[in-house]
């Protein structure tokens, strides 16, 4: 079975309330390294059979509609993830 | 034309309210437009046959859970195919809430809302500025004018692009404007938009909970007496009628 894996992120200019959220936790648990977090979203496509330059194709068109949404969000990734497990990145 | 005449126009209206998975409000919309005076229709989100009404409302609620983003699965449906045809054919259509959010989804208005910027829910009476009242859906109130109707959301933060907020601003497309308190960070306390031709509205305050006295915000005439939102439905009645 193979697998596509998108990334979106937030537009850098684009406030993001979630990651400032984020970083406003992480002193109250001792992790004062973190002056910024930006939080966004991984999918996993899977398909049947190989991941082939056409379903790449694909993926990238679902991307770029409803995936993300162009007026708030960056597409920064569309790979053949499928050699990877499940829920891990590379 | 005689006061008979125009009532009988105006009754013979049809105001479509699409209901998607997830819909909360659409029955509040269908009794603001019968309390307007017009004919609600129920239309379905599978449903591409918006069986020929004269103008739509996309009611709030949180459609398909929020997932993904707030509108971005509904702005899919057959349903919403038919609308943006319409819409950019001249049709009326407003946008509340989530329907505000599926609007920007869909491209007919521009902009985005993200989470609130203090990312709690929130939930008031809200005092908005009409800044452009010759919309379809605002030509019964006159610009400046302050009104009061509910607001409660959680993805409520309007956001654009300097050059798209300019481009509104200049073009006299912020149609609602929050007074006082901005209550989500919204860029420039914009509440609601227009698009160039005035036909597409959409905004994040609900003016179908504020149209009938004993159900609405408090207001000067006493308590929950607010009817401030009924202008909307009164609104695109009139401009049915002068089409």
């Amino acid at each position: 079975m193979g697998r596509v894996v998108v990334e979106v992120m937030p537009k850098p200019e684009i406030l993001d309330p979630q990651g400032k959220a984020v970083v406003g936790a992480l002193p109250r648990l001792g992790f004062t390294q973190f002056s910024g977090v930006r939080q966004g979203k991984r999918f996993e496509l899977e398909v049947d059979g190989e991941v082939t330059p056409e379903v790449l194709e694909a993926a990238r068109q679902a991307a770029g509609t409803l995936l993300s949404n162009p007026v708030i969000e960056d597409v920064v990734r569309v790979a053949d993830a499928s050699e990877e497990s499940a829920g891990v990145s590379a | 034309m005689s006061a008979g005449t125009v009532e009988r126009t105006l009754a013979s209206a049809r105001i479509g309210v699409i209901t998607f998975p997830g819909t909360l409000d659409d029955r509040d919309a269908a009794r603001a437009v019968r309390l307007a005076g017009g004919e609600p229709v129920s239309l379905f989100h599978a449903d591409g046959d918006l069986q020929n009404v004269d103008a739509v409302v996309l009611p709030g609620g949180f459609s398909y859970g929020d997932y993904l983003r707030a509108g971005a699965i509904s702005r899919f449906a057959p349903a919403m195919d038919a609308v943006v045809d319409a819409a950019r054919g001249g049709m009326p259509v407003l946008g509340i809430c989530n329907g505000f959010q599926v609007l920007t989804e869909s491209h007919l208005l521009p902009g985005s809302m993200v989470k609130n910027d203090h990312l709690h829910f929130v939930c008031r009476e809200q005092v908005l500025a009409v800044e452009n009242a010759e919309t379809a859906w605002t030509n019964r109130y006159t610009a400046g004018q302050q009104i009061t109707i509910p607001l409660k959301n959680q993805d409520g933060q309007f956001v654009a692009d300097e050059r798209t907020l300019d481009e509104l601003e200049g073009e006299g497309r912020v149609a609602f404007r929050y007074v006082g308190t901005n209550p989500n960070g919204s860029r420039r306390d914009i509440a609601g938009i227009t698009n160039a031709a005035g036909n597409v509205v959409g905004l994040m305050p609900h003016p179908e909970h504020a149209v009938e006295a004993g159900f609405g915000p408090d207001s000067a005439e006493g308590h929950r007496a607010g009817t401030d939102g009924l202008g909307f439905f009164t609104s695109v009645l009139a401009s049915l009628v002068h089409a």
